[in-house]
């Protein structure tokens, strides 16, 4: 982890080094009409990873003598389908795809982080390219696209089961009844749009610090050379305790995902008992 | 540091990706998954079901093995019997053999003895004649007198 470029005499100062390692490759003008090349790119790469894995291991699976690589995904696909057996009442045959891939995708992304900080962005910058931000989970955009399409599915699916009336309903007498109208059109309007917003900020804040911690832990290695030792050693101990920060946001994502969703499959007399 | 175009992308992404995996990983790995634990309980279904047919079976071979057991000693008693009928017979069969060959014998006995007698007295007719014939120094027409002699004979 440690990098030339992380000195703090002769290359950049450690601010400068910090921001440049937090600045997006993109292009396009500013303000919201920009992508984020490596964001993009990155997700990407992930994603097609995925998809390959996922078409290979359907067309290649075999129910009698699984092995390896099958034993893995259906650990997995088991393990996502027991917390939807578990969460969601009834069947809807695109909770389970939505799920496993929320949960392996936004793994994989988190997971880019436990590559050392400066390894992709000093080779990039070998081949000319001078920002590059290679866990796509610490763009917002990243995470609030998860977030949003959620949230577009929550709606959707309290509109299909509830009714537009019985989700009308929901923000006009829920939690307080129909005496107080007012308090629970914006007390339930907060905990709509709370949701997506959390789940977004979540996953982002907990992959944005652990990114930055393990700047900061670069760091030292580059002040001086006793810093070395211990930034071996915080760097080992961050990356360890990240593999179940990785995880368990990859998890997290994907259980409240099938909780909303559960609950906009309820109906409003199951909400009131 | 702010939320971008690049959310549309990913969720187009993102879209594309849910689709993809429940295509191509979901779906056909829960569908695997779901016939193979049918195949796996219909498997142990059957070994119970095979194991309950074996106790049947052996209980089925214990009965047959009891009545094979029971037949066999009947035959053999039946045999015994049989047995011994046949060896009474047969004693029967020799007595009454023995019985036919001594009465055959006794028969023959008695023929030979007959026989014997016929030819001592036809030699007593020839030793007589032949004796008269040196008394009487007269030849005795064997013809005239024969006739007579063998009723002499007859008589002894």
């Amino acid at each position: 982890m440690s990098s030339p470029a992380a000195s703090g005499s002769s290359g950049p100062t450690s601010v400068e080094y910090i921001q440049h390692h937090l600045h997006n490759n993109s292009i396009g003008d500013g303000g919201f009409w920009v992508l984020n090349l490596d964001t993009l790119f990155y997700s990407w790469l992930l994603a097609g990873v995925l998809m390959y894995i996922a078409y290979t291991m359907g067309k290649t699976m075999t129910s009698e003598t699984p092995s390896g690589g099958q034993n893995v995904l259906e650990a997995i696909v088991e393990f996502v389908q027991q917390q939807i057996k578990d969460i969601f009442p009834g069947s809807n045959p695109l909770i389970g795809p939505l799920a496993l891939t929320i949960f392996m995708w936004v793994f994989l992304m988190n997971a880019m982080d436990m590559l050392p900080v400066d390894l992709l962005p000093q080779l990039g910058q070998l081949v000319g390219i001078n920002y590059m931000k290679v866990v796509p989970t610490t763009d917002l955009s990243t995470t609030f696209a998860l977030a949003i399409s959620v949230f577009a599915l929550i709606i959707y699916y309290n509109i299909k089961i509830k009714g537009p009336i019985g989700y009308l309903k929901m923000f006009l007498f829920h939690p307080f009844g129909k005496y107080m109208i007012p308090v629970n059109v914006i007390m339930t309007s907060i905990e709509e749009i709370a949701k997506p917003i959390s789940l977004g900020l979540r996953l982002f804040g907990n992959m944005f610090a652990g990114e930055l911690i393990f700047m900061l832990i670069a760091l030292l290695g580059g002040a001086s050379l006793f810093g070395l030792i211990p930034q071996i050693a915080f760097g080992t101990a961050w990356a360890i305790f990240h593999i179940l920060v990785i995880t368990l946001q990859a998890f997290i994502f994907m259980l409240l995902t099938i909780v909303y969703l559960a609950m906009a499959h309820q109906d409003m007399e199951d909400q009131e008992h | 540091m702010s939320i971008t175009a690049t959310l549309i992308g990913q969720i187009i992404t993102f879209a594309i990706l849910v689709w993809f995996i429940g295509k191509y990983l979901w779906e056909p790995m829960t569908q695997m998954m779901d016939d193979r634990k049918k195949r796996i309980a219909d498997g142990l279904a059957a070994a119970e079901r095979g194991v309950h047919e074996q106790e049947l079976a052996e209980q089925k071979v214990i009965e047959r093995l009891k009545e094979a057991k029971e037949q066999a000693a009947e035959i053999l008693a039946l045999a015994q019997k049989r047995g011994a009928e046949i060896i009474e017979d047969a004693k029967d069969d020799a007595k009454a053999e023995g019985a036919r060959l001594i009465t055959a014998a006794n028969a023959e006995i008695e023929q030979e003895v007959n026989r014997a007698k016929e030819s001592l007295r036809a030699q007593v007719v020839d030793i007589t004649l032949a004796a008269a014939g040196k008394i009487v120094k007269k030849e005795i027409d064997a013809k005239t007198h024969g006739d007579l002699l063998k009723d002499v004979v007859g008589q002894i």
